[in-house]
């Protein structure tokens, strides 16, 4: 388990440089630093923040969209008809609540359904916990001109 | 006014800036007007005209013309506040208010009881008005955003041809151009 340091290094050796989103708990320790470094910008809903990540993606910045996986449900459209559409590369970091379906009750039917959701989009989706995933999000990102969702469960990040 | 007295209004304005239009018939007026390489024409993505904007803003050191529209605005308000939250200097915020969804058939929004340009005021803009014509449009273009200005237009008028350039070429005539 990677500290909150230690994942942003590995996202910037990546190359990814602009951070945008809506929080969650499981990334509390990375926006906390995002944060203080002053590198993140705080959206009002995901579906605004794809927005945003696009707007970067014109003018040169490789963008990273950071959410908590009830923040898809608001991004559908913005994913089908924006990012999908013009075929703008974000890295999508989506927490997964409701994992197991051992979580409060709110986070139950997406948890249940987020992977059914990614895959129906035909959106890439890679479980960080698994070796590589970031180098594949990434190998997949500048090969599919898409974004592509890399999913933290609770505890991923300390 | 009429839409496209707005649009050519702007369109005569512009040199660098990087234009985002809002998806239906703003899009498209501005495309039959003056097509360029750096306007972004929104096709879909209700709502996210502005936080599309927004993110260049950020990251560029053009000026930003965020052609949006009331019921693109009432969709994603938040967005305002983010924009408020951020202040970049390069954008402008055009709100064209006709008072209805008048590409899906003139179906009322609400915005005829807000007054948006006091919302952008609260929620942060460092310019923010509203303009009965275009003579208006100077005092508004070249102030430090963000800047936020409310026109009212006549619902219908000539629209146009749609927007022939695919989403793939749009996007690249405004990555090229940058």
């Amino acid at each position: 388990m990677p500290t909150a340091v230690q994942f942003y290094n590995e996202l910037e050796e990546h190359g990814f440089n602009f951070f945008t989103g809506v929080p969650c708990t499981i990334f509390k320790s990375l926006i906390g630093h995002l944060e203080v470094t002053g590198k993140y910008v705080a959206a009002s809903r995901e579906d605004e923040a794809l927005g945003i990540c696009t707007g970067a993606f014109l003018v040169g910045k490789k963008p990273v969209l950071i959410m908590q996986n009830s923040g898809l449900g608001n991004s559908i459209n913005a994913l089908c008809s924006l990012a999908l559409l013009y075929e703008i590369p974000i890295l999508l970091l989506i927490s997964w609540r409701g994992f197991l379906g051992k979580d409060a009750p709110e986070h139950l039917y997406m948890g249940k359904s987020m992977l059914s959701f990614l895959k129906e989009m035909e959106i890439p989706t890679y479980l960080y916990e698994e070796d590589g995933a970031l180098e594949k999000a990434v190998l997949d990102l500048n090969r599919m001109k898409k974004p592509v969702a890399v999913i933290v469960k609770n505890e991923g990040i300390k | 006014m009429k839409c496209t007295e707005v649009i050519e209004a702007v369109a005569e304005r512009l040199q660098q800036e990087i234009v985002i239009s809002a998806n239906g018939y703003i899009s498209r007026v501005l495309y039959n007007i003056r097509d360029r390489k750096r306007n972004f024409y929104m096709l879909g993505s209700m709502g996210l005209a502005s936080s599309i904007g927004l993110g260049v803003a950020l990251n560029s050191d053009k000026k930003v013309v965020v052609i949006d529209g009331d019921g693109n605005l009432l969709m994603n308000m938040g967005t305002l506040s983010t924009v408020g939250g951020m202040k970049p200097k390069n954008f402008l915020h055009i709100c064209l208010d006709n008072e209805q969804y008048e590409s899906t058939g003139g179906q009322k929004t609400n915005s005829w009881s807000i007054k948006l340009e006091k919302v952008a005021e609260a929620a942060g803009y460092l310019k923010f008005g509203k303009i009965a014509s275009v003579d208006g449009l100077d005092e508004y273009w070249d102030a430090i955003g963000p800047v936020f200005l409310l026109i009212k237009i006549e619902p219908g008028g000539e629209k146009g041809d749609r927007v022939v350039h695919t989403p793939i070429e749009i996007r690249n005539r405004v990555i090229d151009s940058v």
